[in-house]
């Protein structure tokens, strides 16, 4: 139990905030950011882009390759465009937030590393009935996929768990392992809440109280709207043109001089394969993408996320000599 | 004798593959041992989620020696002779070698090699890490600062230690010693991932089995399997409930668990107004639970069965509460499928099967649907159905697929369309067809009999053959992708056990039809329209008249031909299929394959229920003695035909003169002469009015005529135009039998 000072607007008297991951969404965050860190993790900030999943930060995507040891984790905004209920479905969101880490080369201890921050998050091991059950992970879009678990808290799937085998394209060497928390989900559960919308965000008791719907709902009516009435395909069709074009370009202009030569753009042109996969999203969410047209456009983005993946490989960060 | 013991403890295995893992690991070792000369009495091997266990028992601590005597040079042999057998044979020199005297060839040198049989120990040692790295896993992975390195381990997750040791049961047991990718085999294991984590030393199978117990873990499968069966009836007969079973469900969740502890978790009673196939598709594929019923009657209890991994120290209160909570909110989201489907008409659906690609030389959903609607009212009269209810069945017969509840649980296709039929006030017929026309699937599943279910599942099934024979992608081996053979199968049962009427290739034709607009032939368009309007009608005659009445417009008389060849090829090529499935299921039915075989010979055979009466027929005939004996002067007719056209280097197929036996053959062979005759006659008037025993009976008035002709008549006589007759006749009776069936397939 802690106590912190409330949002500037409230100046007037300190109010009551109980920082518990079981009373608070940005308590379970913060605890799970402090564990990590005492694993040695960087803690970093969310991507700022539009993604549809964790891995989709460069600091999974592009540092899973390449030689070089790597340990990350940070909070990231997810965007599921199609998932969007107008705030009406108590456990589906077209936001929310993932925590994902993402540790190179594997510790041999991850699963027990795992099982310890659900404990840190007050998840008692004596009391609940955890699982790893069988979820081979894929991503058709990141040319990528691994072997691992959903981890299940009482029959409720709460985490995914995977070794990444493959990433671009490439063969990951060592392989990586990767945690992805959904945090919403494991929210309800250690809040006990059955209805996202109620989760306690802030801690606050009382009129402090900031729950999750006052922060999100309205943005999850109006997105939900936007994603699936009003996005504007025209102009979405001509940015994944130009997303894919721009990626290639930065490519070129970034590709090493010579055989030995390093690539100097590779994470740029990562943002337009980045841009690309959501536009693709929303442009799936309104329904305009039929169902070949549909396999066509992940090749697309595939493709230029091989091509990506090709060029962090000759950078430093990739391990290029 | 000793026993071996090997376990590979890993993460969390698939529980799907541990049972073939564990089969695997027993058959690569003791194959292994085998082949290396080593017996043993007994192998069982074990699997749980984090651990492969084998134990070999009876195995000898070493293998059998060896004395080997190898012949050598003669005496005084050249010096290269004996060099070249010292240096095989491994002697230093020849007073190693023993000379053998042999009467014939004078003396020799003689090698006696001894081998110690080796240390099972060190085979072992040997045989296992091999094993490891190549175990057949069907999907495996490489993991941690090793997977830099190229050709590191793989295995199906993470493997985490090696337990191996061998010994006879009154000694300590020795480890076996090796490693695989720096994880040596030792004596150590773990127990239960929360309630004993604590390291377990073990030396034995049977204190390994006792050990694990102790540090709550099953380890072999069946055990585990029959707690959870035996606690879950016992956790529903408490409270007046009975457990649906499941055994893939059981199989599954034994897999999930190494200390199975069944707990019984409750909903809310309002959630049963979603029908019990969804509820029970929900709980069983996301949550692995079984569903429950009211003692002594099929209506779901609000009520369900879950296997937790734990012991935990409240007795289960949270685990059931947590579980009872993810229940709830996917049985919210059925109802929520099942409410806002009912508000959506089947029909008002149709148009979203238009984006729906079938396949993608097939076109969507939408065109196969209505593909399906016109072969469906085209069939009904042929099944007795009404053509209507039948089209109208067929029209909404895939329209479930774009409900919200098939979207979450594609098994319940055709079930959920039922019930939206029946509650938007379908004929029951109907309703009952959008289930049915998936049936039957496979041999054992149940054949609709509603004639509009017929009509719906014969056309459903119809064109999807039609359709991939045209795209040639037909069933290879043991590939079949498309479930084609089951496809078939389900028409030949349908036909058979409904005693349909169907001529194959007349419902083949016109099942091609939209095959043919779909290459896409202008010129195919009044031939597919003629077609799709008639019944029955003669495929060839209106091929000529067609394509004599369009000549003039046609410039490319290759491309028509050459589709028409494609589409006829490929008909003949379904036919061949549907003979040999109905082979298959009249041979799994205890029927003769030679019968079908000589029924299949005769031409036009296309009607499935009549070639099955047929060879009923054939077979209660072949089993009279008139049949056995007829069959047997059939074969001698048969033979003497053989030998003599092979000798004349011609066929006597024309008809016998009549009139030349009537005026001076012998009197057997004027009978036979005139009971071919008659009996031909009968038999093909029996079989045109399909009394196919009627026919048989009529051959069987040839038993007597036939016998004495061969008793009485020599057919080589020394006439030639007395022979060449005598040959006629006996062609006669070939060509009488043939109107039954070909008796030349049939054996014995």
């Amino acid at each position: 139990m802690s106590s912190a000072h409330a949002l500037p607007s409230d100046r007037a008297s300190p109010s009551a905030v109980d920082l518990a991951p079981k009373t608070s969404f940005q308590g379970l965050i913060l605890t799970l950011q402090n564990f990590w860190a005492a694993q040695g993790c960087v803690i970093l900030q969310p991507y700022d882009m539009e993604v549809g999943a964790g891995t989709f930060h460069p600091a999974t995507t592009l540092r899973a390759l390449g030689p070089k040891p790597w340990k990350a984790a940070y909070v990231q905004p997810s965007r599921r465009p199609k998932d969007g209920r107008y705030g009406e479905n108590p456990n589906r969101l077209q936001h929310y937030y993932q925590f994902q880490v993402i540790l190179k080369p594997n510790p041999p201890n991850l699963q027990e590393l795992y099982l310890a921050s659900l404990d840190a998050i007050g998840v008692d091991l004596k009391l609940h009935d955890i699982r790893f059950v069988e979820d081979d992970w894929e991503s058709p879009t990141l040319g990528a996929w691994g072997l691992g678990w959903e981890c299940w808290c009482d029959g409720m799937e709460v985490s995914q768990f995977t070794y990444f085998q493959q990433v671009a394209g490439f063969e990951c060497a060592p392989v990586a392992g990767e945690l992805t928390y959904g945090l919403e989900r494991l929210a309800m559960y250690v809040q006990g809440v059955e209805n996202v919308y109620d989760l306690n965000f802030n801690g606050g008791i009382g009129a402090d109280k900031v729950t999750y719907g006052d922060v999100f709902l309205q943005a999850e009516q109006e997105y939900s709207r936007h994603n699936f009435e009003a996005a504007d395909t025209a102009m979405l069709f001509r940015q994944f043109t130009d997303a894919e074009k721009a990626c290639r370009t930065y490519l070129d202009a970034g590709a090493p001089e010579g055989e030995s030569g390093r690539h100097r753009m590779a994470q740029p042109a990562y943002d337009q394969c980045i841009k690309a996969s959501h536009v693709f999203n929303l442009l799936d969410a309104r329904g305009v993408i039929s169902v070949t047209e549909r396999q066509s456009y992940i090749l697309r983005v595939r493709e230029l996320a091989k091509a990506c993946g090709a060029a962090w490989l000759k950078t430093e960060g990739g391990g290029a000599s | 004798m000793p026993d071996l013991l090997l376990e590979l403890r890993s993460e969390e295995i698939p529980a799907r593959m541990q049972r073939r893992a564990a089969e695997d690991l027993r058959k690569l070792v003791t194959d292994a041992l085998v082949e290396r000369g080593f017996l043993y009495e007994g192998a069982k091997a074990f699997s749980t989620p984090r651990r492969l266990a084998l134990h070999v028992a009876g195995l000898p601590p070493r293998g059998k020696d060896v004395r080997e005597e190898r012949k050598g040079p003669r005496v005084g042999a050249p010096e290269g002779a004996v060099q070249g057998f010292l240096k095989s044979a491994g002697l230093a020199s020849l007073d190693q070698a023993t000379i053998v005297t042999d009467p014939k060839k004078g003396e020799f040198y003689v090698a006696v090699i001894e081998r110690p049989g080796r240390d099972t120990l060190d085979v072992l040692a040997e045989t296992l890490p091999a094993i490891i790295k190549s175990f057949p896993w069907p999907k495996s992975m490489r993991w941690g600062a090793a997977s830099a390195q190229p050709g590191s381990l793989r295995w199906v997750r993470p493997l985490q230690s090696i337990v191996a040791t061998f010994g006879p049961e009154t000694e300590t047991p020795e480890v076996v010693p090796f490693s695989v990718d720096g994880i040596a085999a030792g004596t150590t294991t773990y127990g239960h991932r929360f309630l004993a984590p604590e390291a377990i030393e073990v030396r034995r199978f049977d204190d390994y089995v006792q050990a694990l117990e102790r540090a709550n873990v099953v380890l072999d499968p069946e055990r585990r399997k029959d707690i959870i069966l035996h606690d879950a009836r016992d956790l529903a007969f408490a409270r007046g409930l009975e457990l649906v079973e499941d055994e893939g469900l059981l199989d599954e969740v034994a897999g999930l668990v190494e200390w199975p502890v069944v707990l019984l978790g409750t909903f809310d009673p309002s959630f049963l107004d979603i029908p019990a196939e969804a509820i029970r598709a929900t709980i069983r594929a996301n949550q692995k639970c079984f569903v429950l019923r009211e003692s002594g009657s099929d209506t779901l209890a609000p009520a369900f069965i879950l296997v937790s991994n734990l012991v935990a120290s409240d007795g289960g209160i949270a685990i059931t509460g947590g579980n009872e909570r993810v229940v709830r909110a996917r049985l919210s989201d059925a109802k929520f499928f099942w409410e806002t489907d009912k508000a959506i008409r089947l029909e008002d659906r149709l148009p979203k099967l238009d984006s729906i690609v079938f396949h993608e030389k097939l076109g969507t959903q939408g065109e196969r649907v209505q593909r399906i609607a016109a072969l469906a009212r085209e069939l009904a009269p042929l099944v007795g159905a009404d053509p209507d209810l039948a089209e109208r069945a067929a029209r909404l017969a895939k329209a479930d697929l774009v409900t919200e509840m098939v979207g979450e649980f594609p098994e319940l296709q055709g079930l959920m369309g039922r019930k939206y039929a029946a509650l938007q006030g379908e004929h029951p017929s109907v309703a009952a067809a959008v289930e049915e026309h998936y049936k039957p699937v496979g041999p054992s599943d149940r054949v609709p009999t509603d004639p509009v279910s017929v009509a719906v599942a014969l056309a459903d099934k119809l064109d999807t053959l039609v359709g991939f024979w045209a795209i040639e992608e037909k069933p290879t081996g043991s590939k079949d992708p498309y479930a084609l053979r089951r496809a078939a199968l389900g028409v030949v049962r349908l036909a058979l056990e409904n005693e349909c009427r169907i001529n194959l290739i007349s419902i083949l034709r016109l099942a091609s039809v939209p095959q043919i607009h779909r290459m896409g032939l202008k010129f195919f368009t009044p031939l597919a329209d003629a077609l799709s309007t008639l019944k029955n009608f003669d495929f060839e005659s209106f091929k000529s008249g067609f394509l004599k009445n369009v000549y003039d417009d046609v410039n490319d008389e290759v491309a028509r031909a050459s589709a028409f060849s494609r589409i006829n090829d490929s008909i003949t090529s379904l036919l061949i299929f549907f003979a040999d499935r109905l082979k298959v299921y009249l041979r799994d039915q205890g029927a003769r394959h030679d019968l079908i075989d000589a029924v299949f010979a005769l031409p036009g055979q296309d009607d499935l229920l009549m070639v099955v009466r047929r060879v009923e027929a054939l077979g209660q005939f072949l089993e009279t003695d008139d049949g056995k004996n007829l069959l047997a002067g059939y074969k001698r007719a048969a033979n003497i035909l053989r030998i003599e056209e092979k000798k004349d280097g011609r066929s006597y197929e024309a008809e016998p003169d009549r009139a030349a036996i009537a005026a001076s053959g012998e009197p057997e062979e004027q009978a036979l002469s005139e009971a071919l005759v008659a009996a031909r006659a009968s038999a093909s008037a029996a079989v045109a009015a399909e009394d196919f025993s009627g026919a048989m009976r009529a051959l069987s008035t040839l038993r007597a005529p036939v016998d004495a002709f061969f008793d009485k008549v020599i057919v080589n006589a020394d006439d030639p135009a007395l022979r060449e007759n005598r040959l006629a006749l006996l062609n006669a009776l070939r060509a009488a039998t043939r109107e039954v069936a070909d008796f030349s397939k049939i054996e014995g």
